[in-house]
């Protein structure tokens, strides 16, 4: 059973994003207006040496249009230091670009009068689940935007109660976030975030520290809130399995955007890929060794199933 | 097992002193611990004495657990009472070889005792009865007119619900790095004093350096929810003075007036004197 089979079968026992009320879509009232727009984006990262003063320069970003439409999912792919999670850190503001621009949302990020709106449209879930969580109980720790918003204290109870139940935790909303496993710590960072109501979620590698039932939990529930409540996603990784589910995959190395597209034709190159350091879905291995042996495989096959099926195809 | 210590000293019980405002436990506190020391009359002990059990009663917590606390300061009692005894002028009582035990030591000795026993086994009350996160809030809105002299009130408050979050994670690691220190044959038990404190260093090292990063970390997950102080922030749990801790600062006043009436009324030395 491939991995896409796996997740949906998980979900629907969990009945994620069933909590979420019908006024909060992350849409906002736009319709496929694109909400994330950088121009020739590049990012300068200063070395200094002992006495502190600037020894180099190190391009982390490089030159990156990014277009991202309002309700996608989009993946960012990338090896370790290819500039993904650097990208990532210019969405929320907490990285300004030394060069480019960056529209969120219609707002520069460089306009500092803007900061928080732009820290509420886009909300962020960083990699390790322990050093996001502030609270010491989970409610407490989803309750965090919302109070930093200055959302009245009603207002915040029943923002905390739909975002965990969206999040699958309400019954934990009492417990230390110390007594939970790794996926469930993630799940209530996802909660926190998706408290502050925003149109858009970055995940910079929300998986990596987990395991793999963590990591299905984690990936699961993102999309279920892209699918649910239409929040845009942008989800930054280096598993190709987690890619599969977006509508849009970009693969960066050394700064740059060096492929876009959907899954289906990203994984379709299977060598450019590899040249990137970057593993294919084995499937997609499978299919593509076959192909090269002469097998009459069509390009970018993604899961176990859909090879089976092609297989099967060709057999009869 | 190590990762309860959040609770820190919490003894979650469903009692009247639990859902007290923490500011109201922390302001009783004081009100207790000034009255210990403003009156020193046996009859004024005799209302402290009274007024504590009732507290404790009232608290659910068993009496076990406001006595641990004296454990620690079990030395320092010792050593206060000692010295009282043997060092305080006035009229012999007893004389064992060169040193003499006075009236007046002995008073004294007693008094300071009780004082003692009694500001520790008082503030057990308050924080065997409220979680170290109502606590801070309490005294974050019970400090907030101290804003006005520019001291950062908000700010500590912060500090300190943080530092009490990451004291399990912070322990679990360097756990952790002892084991892999250990591994590689770092040796933490033998040794004098002073070979000890220099094997810690490298278990001291890396648990900063990742105390530091944890530190970056969670200053960047804040901004990214938005935090920027205290300025315009809301509460999830405001504090609000309810009926019952209307009650308590009446108590906490009927408490002082009789404490000022008994140590008046030398009640104990007439009774003494029939």
């Amino acid at each position: 059973m491939g991995w896409k089979r796996k997740l949906s079968d998980g979900y629907d026992k969990v009945g994620l994003a069933a909590g979420l009320q019908d006024d909060w879509t992350g849409t906002g009232g736009y319709a496929e207006v694109g909400i994330i727009k950088g121009r020739k984006l590049s990012y300068d990262y200063q070395k200094f040496d002992e006495e502190g003063n600037p020894e180099s320069t190190v391009r982390a970003v490089d030159a990156v249009d990014l277009d991202v439409e309002t309700g996608d999912f989009v993946a960012i792919l990338g090896h370790n230091g290819s500039g993904k999670s650097t990208l990532a850190k210019h969405i929320n503001a907490i990285l300004l670009p030394t060069e480019g621009t960056l529209y969120v949302d219609g707002k520069d990020t460089q306009d500092e009068s803007k900061l928080w709106e732009i820290r509420q449209t886009a909300g962020m879930v960083f990699q390790n689940p322990d050093n996001q969580i502030i609270g010491t109980i989970v409610d407490e720790d989803v309750g965090f935007g919302p109070e930093n918003l200055g959302v009245p204290c009603d207002e915040i109870w029943k923002r905390v109660e739909e975002s965990l139940k969206a999040v699958g935790m309400w019954e934990y909303r009492a417990h230390s976030p110390n007594k939970l496993s790794g996926g469930q710590k993630q799940r209530v960072a996802i909660a926190g975030v998706v408290a502050m109501r925003p149109k858009c979620i970055v995940l910079d590698e929300p998986t990596a520290m987990l395991d793999p039932n963590g990591r299905k939990e984690v990936i699961c529930t993102v999309r279920e809130l892209n699918r649910r409540a239409h929040v845009t996603v942008l989800l930054i990784t280096h598993y190709m399995e987690e890619v599969i589910e977006a509508d849009k995959v970009l693969v960066m190395d050394q700064g740059k955007v060096v492929m876009q597209g959907t899954p289906k034709e990203i994984f379709s190159h299977v060598e450019e890929l590899k040249s990137y350091r970057l593993d294919v879905p084995q499937a997609t291995l499978v299919a593509y060794e076959l192909q090269k042996k002469g097998v009459g495989l069509p390009d970018g096959i993604l899961s176990m199933k859909e090879l089976a099926e092609e297989l099967e195809k060709l057999r009869s | 097992m190590i990762r309860d210590i959040t609770l820190g000293q919490f003894y979650p019980a469903d009692s009247v002193i639990h859902k007290l405002d923490p500011r109201v436990k922390l302001a009783g506190t004081m009100v207790f611990i000034v009255s210990l020391f403003a009156f020193r009359a046996p009859e004024a002990y005799v209302v402290a004495t009274l007024a504590l059990a009732a507290v404790i009663r009232l608290s659910k917590v068993p009496l076990k657990f406001m006595l641990k606390g004296l454990k620690s300061i079990l030395m320092i009692l010792m050593i206060t009472v000692v010295f009282n005894l043997f060092l305080i002028p006035g009229t012999p009582v007893l004389r064992i070889w060169k040193l003499t035990i006075t009236q007046e030591g002995i008073e004294t000795a007693v008094f300071m005792a009780i004082r003692l026993v009694y500001l520790i086994v008082g503030s057990s009350v308050m924080t065997l009865t409220t979680t170290p996160n109502s606590l801070t809030d309490g005294l974050e809105k019970a400090l907030r007119p101290l804003k006005k002299i520019h001291v950062p009130v908000h700010e500590i408050s912060m500090i300190m619900s943080i530092a009490l979050r990451f004291i399990p994670i912070l322990l679990e690691e360097t756990d952790k790095i002892m084991k892999a220190q250990m591994a590689r044959g770092a040796d933490f038990d033998s040794g004098n004093i002073i070979q000890k404190a220099k094997n810690m260093v490298p278990l001291l090292v890396p648990l900063f350096i990742s105390a530091f990063r944890r530190a970056n970390d969670l200053a960047m997950a804040m901004e990214a929810r938005g935090y920027h102080g205290g300025e315009g922030r809301t509460k999830m749990k405001p504090l609000i003075y309810a009926k019952r801790d209307k009650l308590a600062y009446l108590s906490m006043l009927c408490y002082l007036v009789v404490m000022f009436l008994a140590s008046r009324s030398g009640l104990v030395e007439r009774l003494l004197g029939l």
